[in-house]
């Protein structure tokens, strides 16, 4: 009897197989525990809410979404690549957050034969150097960020910065970021180690040395202490800038003692582009609290590889790279392209803190600072 | 130069002090049970969310911080029941598998309870101004008022250790523990009274310290190894020694992030000083640490036990 339902099982199983086209599979690599967990939730979370947008199709085929956390651990995440792509047959690929994780990933994703879409990280030698037909970064380069804040400060004709960062790869990166559009004197320049969560040391500095601003790159937690702490130490007349420290990850923790504080982008939730406003309703809808820049990275990467697959297929590669290049899909940051590199060209935006009616905080856009902004390592990318 | 000097020792204090906080429960239960509890620091961690949580449903700072105590005494109790009796006659590498694993599950628990996203607690009006020290430096209130407290907390600990008879007999079972117990002392009584205090004050740490720093996952891990070089450095056992131990490590790590790299100017060009400065801040008390086990292997107030 038992061996009889088994056989039908399988019976019905091919039948249906044989019926539908195969599944698009695409793999989810997030960092989703540990301390920065919830940028990891927020970017699948947006994964998740397009392929309810999608109603869970690409053309005729079924959408499969198969989550993996990376722990955070660059040797952790390359082995749940490897088993993402080989084992499980994905076609594509999304993730990661962090930079140091896009190193260790990059290569078994592509030499396994799936596409790499990144969400959020964007780091600088893939642009350059290591840039690769297989790997489209669908967020920023992570330069871009920080010299939002640096164009601003030129614009303000602010004389002397104080900048601030943890001592690690990304935030040195993000330092020389700042620094390389910045034009006036760099007054100070701190280092913390990751991970510090009490800045009254550094804040005490600053206080004496009295800077005209600060930019600051301080992610996750940390974030949320400097904030806190600002105006706790007496700094409230020094304009705190920053990127990737006041965002909807962070905010709920930070309140009121972020307000007004502000940042650079390429996204914001009043950004006023068709499909925004939905997006956003749709987010909070489904998972009350407000989307961030990587969730929205999140949505607008599944976007992206739909508009591919429903031209192109998954069967022949050269066109399915073609498809996704032509980046034929309404962003939620509206115009949106890829440059030689597989780095996206897109505007940038000021951004800062604001509350809403029903006591959710956001940011919000307050001007357009780069119209059309690639990243400066185009001319490094072999591929044209 | 002077004012900042200033500025620095009082942030260094008022770090050491929340380190003494987390550091006195972890020295008595190291010293006394001889018991390595690594652990310890997500105490510290539930106790900020604890906080976090009742702040949430009375809105009252004060009345929060007063219940976050029983419930951290309870869950101490708890743990000391369910999990740490039956690790006392291990090996150390026994208790530290236990103690490790005991982390992961808690902060798993916390992460399932109050999601990964960073909480925080609001500072209550009362403290929440600044007060103008010299120029343009403020201090915030609300920290001369940790240490404050951290300084009240310590009395108080010095007088039960040093005048009641609980504390004679921790004193005695820090020197002898199993003398204590041919005494016909309860020894086991003891070692969970010593638990459940030690687990209250790191608790109470975590709540003080939630509207200055954000409660999240992570918050235990990044005070525990200091905690450690603390306990090291006082001695193991010695309460008095931790303070001591906690308001050293405290003020160095603080001067030195700050000081070194400035000291360092004037031996070496500004790029290679920053360099070296951010190179040898962090590892500062470490160097201490080392420095005080070479000329006293006890630690500053630890005795030579015999065992």
């Amino acid at each position: 009897m038992r061996h009889m339902a088994v056989a039908a099982a399988l019976m019905l199983s091919t039948a249906t197989s044989a019926l539908a086209a195969e599944p698009v599979k695409i793999g989810v690599l997030l960092t989703l525990s540990g301390p920065p967990a919830v940028l990891g939730e927020h970017a699948r979370d947006g994964v998740l809410l397009a392929q309810k947008a999608l109603a869970g199709k690409m053309g005729d085929r079924d959408i499969e979404v198969v989550v993996v956390d990376d722990e955070g651990k660059p040797d952790i995440a390359a082995q749940k690549a490897r088993d993402l792509v080989e084992a499980q047959g994905a076609d594509f690929v999304i993730g990661p957050i962090f930079s140091n994780i896009m190193n260790a990933i990059a290569a078994p994703v592509t030499s396994g034969g799936a596409i790499l879409v990144s969400p959020n990280a964007g780091p600088s030698n893939f642009a350059g150097k290591d840039c690769n037909p297989d790997i489209f970064v669908a967020s920023y380069q992570n330069d871009q960020m920080p010299r939002v804040l640096a164009q601003h400060m030129n614009d303000q004709g602010i004389k002397t910065a104080y900048v601030l960062a943890p001592n690690y790869q990304a935030g040195k990166d993000s330092l020389n970021g700042f620094k390389s559009l910045y034009k006036s004197e760099v007054a100070g320049e701190l280092y913390v180690p990751l991970g510090q969560l009490d800045f009254s040391a550094e804040l005490a500095q600053i206080a004496a040395a009295q800077p005209e601003a600060v930019y600051a790159f301080m992610p996750g937690g940390m974030g949320v202490n400097l904030v806190k702490q600002w105006d706790q130490a007496g700094l409230s007349s020094i304009p705190l800038m920053s990127a990737f420290t006041v965002d909807e990850t962070t905010l709920p923790a930070e309140q009121d003692a972020a307000l007004g504080k502000l940042t650079g982008s390429n996204w914001a939730p009043d950004l006023d582009v068709p499909g925004n406003a939905e997006f956003v309703a749709a987010y909070k809808e489904a998972y009350s609290r407000v989307p961030s820049l990587y969730a929205m990275g999140g949505y607008d990467a599944v976007m992206l590889i739909e508009s591919a697959v429903k031209k192109a297929g998954t069967e022949d590669r050269e066109a399915l790279r073609a498809a996704l290049k032509a980046a034929d899909f309404s962003s939620l940051r509206g115009e949106f392209s890829f440059s030689s590199n597989n780095f996206p060209v897109q505007d940038f935006y000021l951004t800062k803190a604001v509350k809403d009616a029903d006591g959710s905080y956001r940011t919000s856009v307050v001007e357009k600072v780069f119209t059309a902004a690639a990243d400066g390592y185009v001319a490094e990318c072999p591929m044209k | 130069m002077f004012n900042l000097f200033l500025l620095q020792l009082l942030n260094g204090a008022q770090f050491g002090i929340l380190l003494f906080l987390v550091a006195a429960g972890l020295t008595l239960v190291f010293g006394i049970m001889d018991f390595i509890n690594l652990a310890h620091g997500v105490l510290y961690m539930v106790g900020g969310y604890v906080m976090a949580m009742m702040m949430g449903t009375t809105g009252n700072f004060w009345l929060s911080l007063t219940l976050v105590l029983p419930v951290m005494l309870v869950l101490g109790l708890a743990l000391e029941v369910l999990v740490f009796r039956r690790l006392y006659d291990r090996s150390h590498l026994d208790q530290v598998l236990a103690t490790f694993g005991l982390i992961l599950v808690l902060s798993e628990l916390v992460k399932i309870l109050w999601g990964s996203a960073p909480l925080s607690v609001p500072m209550p009006e009362a403290l929440s101004g600044s007060i103008a020290l010299a120029g343009p430096m403020r201090y915030p209130v609300y920290r001369i008022a940790v240490i404050g407290v951290g300084l009240a907390v310590a009395l108080a600990l010095w007088f039960v250790i040093a005048r009641t008879r609980v504390g004679m007999l921790l004193r005695a079972g820090a020197a002898n523990r199993a003398m204590v117990s041919a005494l016909g002392t309860d020894i086991n009584r003891l070692f969970m009274l010593v638990f459940a205090a030690g687990a209250m004050l790191a608790g109470f740490a975590g709540a003080i310290v939630s509207p200055i720093l954000s409660v999240d996952p992570g918050m235990g891990d990044s005070i525990l190894i200091l905690t450690f070089v603390v306990i090291v450095i006082g001695g193991v056992g010695s309460v008095k020694g931790a303070f001591f131990a906690a308001l050293l490590v405290g003020i160095v790590d603080t001067l030195g992030r700050m000081f070194g790299p400035i000291l360092l100017k004037a031996l070496m060009d500004p790029a290679a000083a920053a360099q070296a400065g951010r190179t040898i801040a962090p590892m500062l008390v470490y160097i201490l640490m080392a420095a005080v086990l070479f000329w006293r292997p006890t630690g500053l107030f630890g005795r030579s036990v015999a065992r």
